[in-house]
């Protein structure tokens, strides 16, 4: 056993926190939440000079890391800054599913990704699926040498940024069942596409995308008909290492931010860290703290192994951080008091990124019910 | 003990249901409807306080000799009930109850005479201006100050307030300020009535982490107050001040709010899906909102007994402070079954700073903005006393040799 970063990956770790303390500051953040696109490409390519996107592919994807600690080491730096750039979407799930499935034609664009010139989006749940995977309507109709594609895709992050979107829709079988799913790769001014874009809140921007008969040549497809799903559950459980990574450098933010101002907030004479009321309640956001590291370890550590072993420490850790995720945010706006309520106040963004990363690949409910369905399989 | 409405009762109910079906504008309703009427604008709280001030039912709380309905803890439980029932705005609790007890209680004659019909009448919008950016859980600590002028006539106040809900549509403020520094902090405050259009006070917005435009700072340099705007006794503040916190308190447990808001959960969760079949059937999401509802239940009627009692005289005083714990307690956790019944449509949000971001998010089930009003809705345990301040004086009282 050994708990420590390779080298290479600290490096990662020390040059991205050291970019993102300098250069992504609350009121660069600030500017980045109320602009049109919800990001900042600056901030992008400079990211994607550092490493960052090629950290996330293998290297026979082209780039150098992959594996479960690269993903949780990038992201849990993001999340320590409260960055809202997409790169969980175009590189780890977008990006990822090509580099995973595509054919020698399709994969060139990793490079692209890489190099930071190419945004992606994967389409995949729909209004009723919730955060169940396998729960695809949308349709693709062999249709003479082409492909039809209908459906409705709900809050895709990312999707009118995105060069190509990666959209999942069924060739056979019914909703729910994991058999019959294929990937398309659709480039984004195809016919048939539209996308409704919104801003999220907790940063960033997504949109519903409708498939009114988008016609594609059968090399769109992505790997064999009908035959994604084990690619799909696979990629969502690298995004989840990534979800959770970042909840958790968010929550170390809250928890240093809420430590300092329990030190210097004075009330009745006293900093208010000195009442045992705050102080021991800190003292569980430590211990919980700790706890939530461990998960993200241990989510990461299993990434390359076996399914089961995968699927039942990612739902262990999703439940884990969306309960220890919760209990941070709330607390620190709580002891803050009336500032950490301010759109302003760095707590108030941090907050809204460790709730509504819940929201992402199934809550702390989906992943309990879902853990306990994977012990007793 | 009964716990069956009386026929005198259900009279009352019917009779608040046919005014609530009859009156209450659609508009408004609609706007109340899963968000607490957070977006109600001046206007439309207003239009409802006349529609109720028609009635006679503006003020329930208030005394008939100052033009209230005097209602019974009973009667105020079924108004709320069925107004939470019929998405019905709630009133601004400023100035109907919060000042007007105040000013029952110690104000002089006049100004009971003067201010108390402008209240009924809508001439007067009020906020609270208690707390300052370095007194808020120590309210006592205020710094703002208020000199007598040499000639005797007005007060001079500098200083600044803080967090002042809804100031932006306030024409008067009520504040604790400072008029004698050299005694023990808590003998030193006074309460004073401040006009808003008076030279010298600056209102700044504050954004709260919703985007929502709530709170404000208010500014004042050498701002003139005539001395018949001092309510009861210089330097005797405090107590009135504390007063008004024990009226503000009662409010704060939220029954109605927390029923409407679990009805919400429930219609969310039968029509969304999870893994094939409804949300409401799948175990860990029922248990919850099982949970949630069995502790409402139980502090629905807590909440009776202790308004009940009070209405016979003696003052809600610790139960009050459990009260507002608590029904936060309850009120948030409701708000955060919301949030999760949502699922991902929980994500998508209408940010005023964004140009175009307003039109029709998606919204399937019909759930309205459940994640910002989670947020949003994080003050509950803050403002009014937090619910620490509230455990202190619990313990303190409780345990007091
Ligand atoms: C099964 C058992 C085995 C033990 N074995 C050993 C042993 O092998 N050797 C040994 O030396 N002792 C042993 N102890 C004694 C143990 O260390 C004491 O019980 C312990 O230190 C608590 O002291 P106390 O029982 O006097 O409770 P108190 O100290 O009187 O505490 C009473 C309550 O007040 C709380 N409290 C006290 N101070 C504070 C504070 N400042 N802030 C907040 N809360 C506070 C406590 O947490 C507790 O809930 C044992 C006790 C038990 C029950
Ligand atoms: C949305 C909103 C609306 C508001 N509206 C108004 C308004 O209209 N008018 C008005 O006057 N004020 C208003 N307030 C202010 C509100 O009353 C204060 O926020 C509240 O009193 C807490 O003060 P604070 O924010 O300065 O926090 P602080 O007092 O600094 O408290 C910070 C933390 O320390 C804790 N704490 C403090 N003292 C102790 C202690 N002795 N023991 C244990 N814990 C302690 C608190 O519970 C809190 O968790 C509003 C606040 C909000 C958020």
């Amino acid at each position: 056993m050994n708990f420590d970063l390779t080298e290479e990956r600290q490096m990662l770790q020390d040059t991205l926190r050291r970019f993102l303390r300098e250069r992504y500051d609350t009121a660069t953040r600030n500017k980045i939440l109320a602009s049109d696109t919800g990001m900042s490409s600056e901030i992008w390519e400079q990211l994607a000079e550092l490493g960052v996107i090629g950290a996330l592919f293998t290297e026979e994807q082209g780039g150098f890391g992959g594996k479960g600690f690269d993903i949780s080491v990038v992201f849990e730096e993001l999340g320590r800054a409260g960055v809202v750039e997409p790169f969980l979407d175009t590189a780890v799930l977008g990006g990822g599913l090509v580099a995973d499935l595509g054919d020698e034609s399709q994969v060139a664009l990793v490079e692209e990704i890489i190099a930071g010139t190419c945004q992606m989006a994967f389409a995949h749940g729909e209004p009723t699926s919730r955060y169940d995977l396998n729960r695809v309507q949308t349709s693709a109709k062999v249709d003479g040498d082409d492909i039809l594609l209908n459906g409705h895709k709900a809050v895709v992050v990312n999707a009118e940024a995105a060069d190509h979107i990666v959209v999942s829709a069924r060739e056979s079988g019914a909703p729910g069942e994991d058999a019959g799913i294929s990937l398309f790769l659709v480039p984004a001014d195809t016919k048939g596409l539209t996308v409704q874009g919104y801003a999220l809140l907790a940063g960033g921007r997504a949109a519903e995308v409708m498939l009114d008969d988008v016609r594609l040549p059968a090399s769109a497809r992505l790997g064999k008909a009908g035959a994604a799903f084990t690619a799909i559950e696979a990629r969502v459980a690298a995004a989840s290492v990534a979800q959770c990574a970042e909840t958790l450098g968010a929550m170390d933010t809250a928890t240093h931010l809420t430590k300092d101002y329990l030190l210097t907030r004075k009330q009745f004479g006293r900093p208010i860290g000195t009442f045992q009321a705050l102080a021991h309640r800190m003292s569980d956001l430590l211990i919980e703290m700790e706890q939530a590291r461990s998960a993200v370890i241990n989510a990461a550590g299993h990434l390359e192994a076996d399914r089961k072993t995968r699927e039942s420490n990612i739902s262990a850790t999703k439940n884990l951080m969306g309960r220890a995720g919760r209990l941070v945010a709330e607390d620190s706006i709580q002891m803050h008091g009336g500032i950490a309520m301010t759109q302003e106040y760095e707590l108030a963004h941090i907050a809204k990124r460790i709730v509504m990363g819940d929201h992402r690949f199934g809550d702390t409910d989906y992943h309990l019910e879902r853990f306990i369905a994977l012990s007793v399989a | 003990m009964d716990l069956s409405y009386s026929a005198e009762e259900i009279a009352f109910r019917d009779e608040v249901r046919t005014f609530l079906a009859e009156k209450l504008p659609k508009d408004l309703s609609d706007k109340v409807s899963g968000s607490d009427g957070d977006d109600l604008t001046k206007d439309d709280m207003e239009r409802w306080h006349a529609i109720l001030n028609e009635q006679g039912w503006l003020v329930p709380n208030w005394p008939k000799k100052f033009g209230g309905a005097e209602w019974n803890a009973v009667q105020r439980h079924i108004f709320e009930e069925e107004a939470a029932a019929a998405n019905s705005p709630r009133t601004v609790p400023f100035g109907f109850s919060m000042l007007a007890p105040v000013l029952q209680k110690f104000g002089s004659q006049e100004q009971n005479d003067y201010w108390l019909p402008r209240m009924l009448n809508g001439d007067d919008w009020w906020c609270q201006g208690y707390s300052e950016p370095g007194a808020g859980s120590d309210l006592a600590s205020l710094k703002t100050t208020a000199v007598k002028n040499e000639a005797g006539t007005h007060y001079v106040v500098n200083g600044q307030k803080t967090w002042t809900t809804l100031g932006q549509h306030a024409n008067m403020i009520f504040c604790l300020v400072r008029t004698d520094k050299d005694v023990k902090q808590q003998e030193g405050i006074s309460f004073l009535l401040i006009d808003m259009d008076t030279p010298g006070i600056e209102v700044r917005p504050i954004i709260l982490l919703d985007g929502t435009p709530e709170v404000n700072e208010v500014w004042f340099t050498d701002v003139e107050v005539p001395v018949e705007n001092l309510v009861g006794k210089e330097n005797e503040g405090w107590t009135y001040a504390k007063y008004l916190l024990t009226h503000e308190r009662t409010n704060i447990a939220g029954v109605g709010f927390s029923q409407a808001g679990l009805n919400t959960v429930k219609r969310l969760a039968k029509s969304e899906m999870s893994n094939g079949k409804p949300l409401i059937f799948s175990p860990q999401f029922a248990a919850r909102v099982a949970q949630v509802e069995i502790d409402l239940k139980a502090m629905s009627t807590t909440n009776l007994r202790i308004i009940s009692k009070a209405a016979a005289g003696s003052a809600p005083g610790v139960e009050a402070s459990m009260l507002k714990v608590k029904g936060t307690i309850i009120r948030q956790e409701i708000n955060d079954l919301a949030r999760r019944a949502a699922g991902v449509y929980a994500m998508p949000f209408a940010s005023e700073a964004i140009e175009g971001s307003n039109a029709g998010l998606p919204d399937p089930l019909g759930a309205g903005p459940v994640a910002a009003k989670y947020f949003n809705n994080r003050k509950l345990s803050i403002f009014g006393g937090s619910n620490e301040i509230q455990r202190e004086i619990i313990a303190k009282t409780t345990m007091r040799g």
